[in-house]
């Protein structure tokens, strides 16, 4: 009994798991249509339907913030399906959860590619988790277009010709904040603190670039599942730094602001990267700490005078086109969602990647998407130029300063552009932004 | 004659992984090779539970270890495949006799605790020293099917087809070791401890010896995992990943063969099958994502209240099969309970 | 030497939470000799419930008051439920539902909140105090964390040692069989025991989830701290619980100043295996004789 037992088992199992398998692919998700033989120009692609998909973080530690982006994309996909589509088709946006993790990232990017046949991979979010498929979409010849991350690693023709980043790279950030801190903060004791990632190791790089080293009194980093950053507060403290630059996300630049208040550290001016710094969600963060005595004060009071860079309108600018055109968006497809700094950023992402799709042609295959970004974008939402050109895949070139004031981002200068290298200068753009287009389409 | 019985039963089992890696799809045989990154997982999970009765939430911890080895050693050392697996599994199992050594002492609560310590801590190390694993972006891996399949040669099979080898091989190794001399002691050391060690078995060597067993095949999972998503960092080998190796132990049986393969298909296939649901009943995406999440923590609970021997155990009383004594699973065990410490003993008099 | 003292004043305050979750272990672990692995969402979710009051009511203290009370009735729940059934079963099987109880309630929390980070009040003022010019690197609310949590421990020891409730407990835990007979109700006992547990787990959410942000998984990093506290102060003695909680806070305090934040979960891991190694029931356990 036991002889035939043994021998059965291994071949069942196998047998079992095969009718696993064949029954879990008879009731699987979102199927792709069949393509019809006429129109369809490429995988993804039919007569009616452009089919994209995206890793996004829904779940888990990045989730936060985060997972609003998807969803405001796809507000910006489904008025443009509603106001006539894309040469006729619609498009159909499949964002996958990988929780921030990287094998999950791997997975469900297979999983759109092989199973769905995805069009091209749209806006993948984060670095160490893109970083995970980039070779695989890029030796599958899919297009990976508009990488939500500022890695510096996205712009590379020659190794990665299907990917191409969006959003300025953390050295550009940094160097456009260093070249404003050494004109304005001269001769001022500067501190640093930092995300310990590339996001924070790159933007002190770029701050490096500008900045004088003798000015630099003290570099503190901190690791996203540490909330307790009193000792590096501290060091900053004890070092003397008048002027503390932060290149953290929003929960650590409003518990910077917090152990500020427990060290007594009351005078630095603060000087943010945009990852950090979207008014409502630091308002949110420190809505609590600001209620004094019985009244309720709006926790703006804590983020009042917060320096930072942004290369998009500000939220709070309703005079601007483009914020009123994603306001009516944004109050059509999801008035659940605040309408905040990811929520702009996902619609105007959104907005590039149906611009490429228009430039690619009537019946694009996947390389008339890449050769059409290749062959550079107009600006659209953003303030300065993006990059892109055959030798060149990185996104947006530059941004403006600002500070926070009364809740909401104000403008205090001009466009700022520069590169990514030690010695390229930051310069002032003269070109001028554009306005959005009457019918909300490009 | 076991092994010849259990290399029989894998080279059916081959035949029939390689008629499935043909037919089915090529996000198939990617499936095919993360399943089989899980079974060779929760199959070392399931011994050491199962079969010697200790308790283990980090073996996620020697996964990443295998995977850094793997990527390193073919980063430096441009090592082949062949060579990989086993070096990495080597390595994990070095790290497996410093754990088991320093865990030799602990019972229960306790052994549970340091494990899952040292799962949460264990991806700072990758953090700590940027310069040699590559910080919180990682390393990458290159795997290439070899030249003589051809040049059309799907990657993906060729991924299902490494993986599924070398699944197969750890479950006839792992099958033998059950049987053998060795699979007897530890379960002579999990039923009764004092009685094993009056009979003169050397406790504390069984122990760390299954501990080694343990942490070798979470090593190779962890090579598995590197060559399959190509990419080693930080952010895949979270406590997360230690809780689904015990969850799909759980479910599968707990010292069951068969059971690693069940609970690995539940752990890869089950969660995105239910977003899949949630979403295309027009829940949004946030809710979607978490309905898995919850439906995890029921499952779990479950299991465990209604059936505590997992599939593999319902699968046997389906078929009216006596389990072999190898694999009695813990859960059935009735255990004496220890007095819990008092004022009794804090009084001084034992 | 200014930065010594912040650096152990600051490590007080996050060391008396980390003592607070170690205390609520202790105290299932002596009543069930389980380890509730989901003390920290457990906590989690009773500090949304006081979130949710807290913003209808615009009072902290009604807040406050509610999440002690949804902490005893979610302890008693859960014990009666789903923990019930694997009192008396190997501890595998408890281990495995408490986690399962640790992902639901984790679901849950995202299902119904949603995943963002949210505010939560502080009892008092968070600006710091000072000693003359000497800024001492903590708030009136932290002083108020560390005596919260202290009445606690002590209102749990005069509870176990002056009342009769405190005394069926100690018997229940010390021999069920013959507590049984003497007319003890076990099973309620034990589902007191939990209760307790669960409105201390309560308290601690509260307090530290101003310094936190409160999320579904806010309370995972606490609860291993917590947890790393009540092992290395053994899992039978609640003053080990509370010396283990605020030894280790004001030391990973000092790695994180003087060696940097990356090296203190390794510093964590690293003290509790030295110390497990040494003495494997903690450092205030009792040793158990092993029956034969």
């Amino acid at each position: 009994m036991n002889r035939r037992h043994r021998l059965r088992l291994p071949a069942l199992v196998a047998a079992v798991a095969a009718a696993a398998l064949a029954a879990a692919s008879c009731s699987s998700s979102s199927s792709a249509p069949s393509s019809s033989a006429a129109t369809a120009s490429a995988p993804g692609i039919t007569a009616t339907q452009i089919l994209i998909g995206s890793h996004q973080p829904l779940t888990g530690p990045a989730a936060p913030g985060y997972s609003e982006i998807a969803p405001a994309s796809n507000a910006y996909f489904q008025y443009v399906n509603a106001h006539g589509g894309i040469n006729g088709r619609k498009i159909k946006y499949t964002y996958l959860d990988d929780a921030y993790d990287p094998s999950k990232t791997t997975s469900v990017v297979h999983q759109l590619v092989l199973q769905d046949s995805v069009y091209a991979i749209f806006n993948g979010l984060g670095t160490p988790t893109h970083l995970a498929v980039a070779s695989y979409l890029n030796s599958s010849k899919v297009p990976d277009v508009f990488v939500a991350s500022g890695c510096g690693c996205w712009n590379n023709p020659s190794a990665l010709p299907y990917t191409f980043g969006y959003q300025p790279d953390y050295i550009r950030e940094g160097k456009i904040l260093g070249s404003y801190i050494k004109q304005h903060f001269a001769g001022k004791k500067i501190g640093y603190f930092f995300q310990n990632d590339e996001f924070g190791q790159d933007g002190v790089k770029g701050l490096s670039y500008e900045i004088p080293h003798s000015q630099v009194v003290s570099q503190q980093s901190y690791v996203p599942t540490n909330v307790n950053i009193g000792p590096q507060v501290a060091a900053l403290k004890a070092a003397g730094a008048q002027v503390v630059v932060l290149f953290a996300i929003p929960a650590f630049v409003a518990l910077f602001k917090l152990a500020s208040l427990k060290l007594s550290y009351n005078n630095p001016t603060l000087v943010a990267s945009n990852v950090g710094t979207d008014p409502s969600t630091l308002a949110g963060l420190l809505v609590a700490f600001a209620k004094q005595g019985g009244a309720t004060v709006s926790g703006n009071a804590l983020t009042q005078g917060i320096i930072t860079d942004y290369y998009l309108p500000s939220v709070g600018n309703t005079g601007n086109s483009w914020i009123a055109l994603f306001k009516k968006v944004h109050d059509t497809y999801i008035p659940k969602l605040p309408f905040d700094g990811n929520v702009l950023y996902g619609m105007a992402v959104a907005y590039t990647f149906v611009q490429a799709m228009v430039k690619a042609g009537k019946n694009p295959t996947r390389a008339d998407l890449v050769n059409a970004i290749n062959g550079g974008l107009p600006q659209g939402p953003v303030v300065a130029p993006f990059a892109f050109s055959s030798a060149n895949h990185s996104g947006v070139t530059g941004m403006y300063m600002g500070s926070i004031e009364n809740g909401a981002l104000v403008q205090k200068g001009p466009v700022l552009v520069t590169d990514d290298t030690p010695t390229g200068a930051v310069t002032t753009y003269t070109g001028t932004e554009q306005t959005a287009p009457a019918s909300g389409m490009p | 004659m076991t092994m010849a019985r259990h290399v029989g039963a894998a080279l059916a089992a081959a035949v029939v992984i390689w008629a499935l890696s043909v037919s089915l799809s090529a996000f198939r045989d990617y499936q095919m090779a993360d399943v089989a990154v899980y079974v060779v997982a929760i199959a070392g999970l399931t011994v050491l539970i199962g079969q010697s009765g200790q308790i283990s939430l980090g073996n996620g911890a020697f996964m990443a270890i295998g995977a850094y080895a793997t990527a390193l050693l073919q980063l430096h050392l441009n090592w082949p495949l062949w060579a990989l697996f086993p070096a990495s599994a080597v390595i994990a199992s070095v790290a497996g006799v410093a754990v088991g050594v320093a865990a030799a002492r602990l019972r229960g609560p306790y052994l549970a605790g340091a494990t899952l310590l040292l799962a949460v801590a264990l991806p700072y190390f990758a953090t700590q020293f940027p310069g040699v694993f590559g910080g919180d972006q990682g390393l990458s891996v290159t795997v290439t099917a070899p030249a003589a399949l051809g040049a059309t040669f799907p990657p993906t099979r060729w991924l299902a087809w490494v993986n599924a080898a070398t699944a197969l091989i750890v479950l006839v190794l792992l099958a033998n070791l059950a049987r053998s001399r060795i699979g007897r002691s530890w379960r002579a050391v999990r039923d009764d401890e004092t009685a094993a060690a009056l009979a003169g078995l050397n406790v504390a060597r069984l122990r760390i010896l299954a501990f080694v067993v343990s942490a070798a095949c979470a090593g190779l999972a962890g090579a598995m995992l590197a060559v399959y998503s190509s990419q080693v960092s930080p952010g895949a080998f979270t406590v997360t990943l230690s809780i689904a190796l015990l969850t799909g132990a759980v479910i599968g049986g707990l010292g069951s063969l068969a059971g690693a393969l069940w609970g690995s298909l539940v752990v890869v296939l089950v969660p995105t099958y239910v977003t899949d649901v949630a979403t295309s009943h027009g829940l949004s995406g946030a809710v979607a994502a978490n309905i898995p999440v919850a439906a995890y923590g029921v499952v779990l609970i479950a299991v465990m209240l209604i059936f505590p021997e997992g599939i593999q155990g319902g699968l046997r009383r389906f078929w009216g099969i006596t389990p072999p004594a190898a694999t009695t699973p813990l859960t059935r065990l009735t255990l004496r309970r220890r007095p819990p410490a008092s004022e009794h003993q804090e009084e001084g008099t034992t | 030497m200014r930065e010594f003292i912040q650096f152990t004043l600051g490590g007080i305050s996050f060391g008396m939470v980390y003592a607070a979750i170690g205390l609520s272990l202790v105290l299932i672990w002596r009543g069930t000799r389980i380890l509730n692995y989901a003390q920290g969402t457990m906590a989690m979710l009773t500090t949304y419930v006081a979130f949710t009051v807290i913003g209808h009511t615009g009072s902290y203290w009604a807040g406050f008051t509610t999440a002690l009370a949804a902490g005893l009735v979610l302890g008693a729940l859960i014990e009666r439920t789903v923990i019930r059934p694997v009192e008396n079963k190997p501890p595998l099987n408890a281990v495995v539902v408490t986690i399962g109880v640790l992902v639901f309630l984790e679901g849950v929390a995202g299902i119904i909140y949603g995943g963002q980070y949210r505010s939560f009040p502080a009892a008092f003022s968070i600006t710091g105090l000072h000693a003359g010019s000497l800024a001492l690197g903590i708030s009136l609310n932290d002083c108020f964390v560390a005596g919260a949590v202290l009445v606690a421990a002590l209102g749990l020891a005069v509870l176990f040692r002056y009342t009769p409730a405190g005394l069926r407990l100690r018997a229940a835990a010390f021999n069920a069989y013959a507590s049984r007979l003497l007319g003890v109700r076990v099973g309620r006992v034990l589902t007191l025991g939990w209760a307790l547990a669960g409105l201390i787990g309560a308290l601690a959410g509260v307090l530290v989830s101003p310094a936190t942000f409160l999320y579904p998984a806010s309370m995972d990093s606490i609860f291993v701290l917590g947890f790393t506290a009540a092992v290395i102060g053994g899992l039978d003695s609640p003053v080990g619980a509370v010396a283990g909680g605020l030894i280790l806070g004001v030391a990973l305090n000092y790695v994180g100043g003087y060696l940097g934040p990356n090296l203190e979960p390794i510093f964590g891991l690293a003290a509790l295996i030295l110390v497990l190694m040494v003495r494997p029931s903690g450092l205030f356990g009792t040793l158990v004789a092993r029956q034969v």
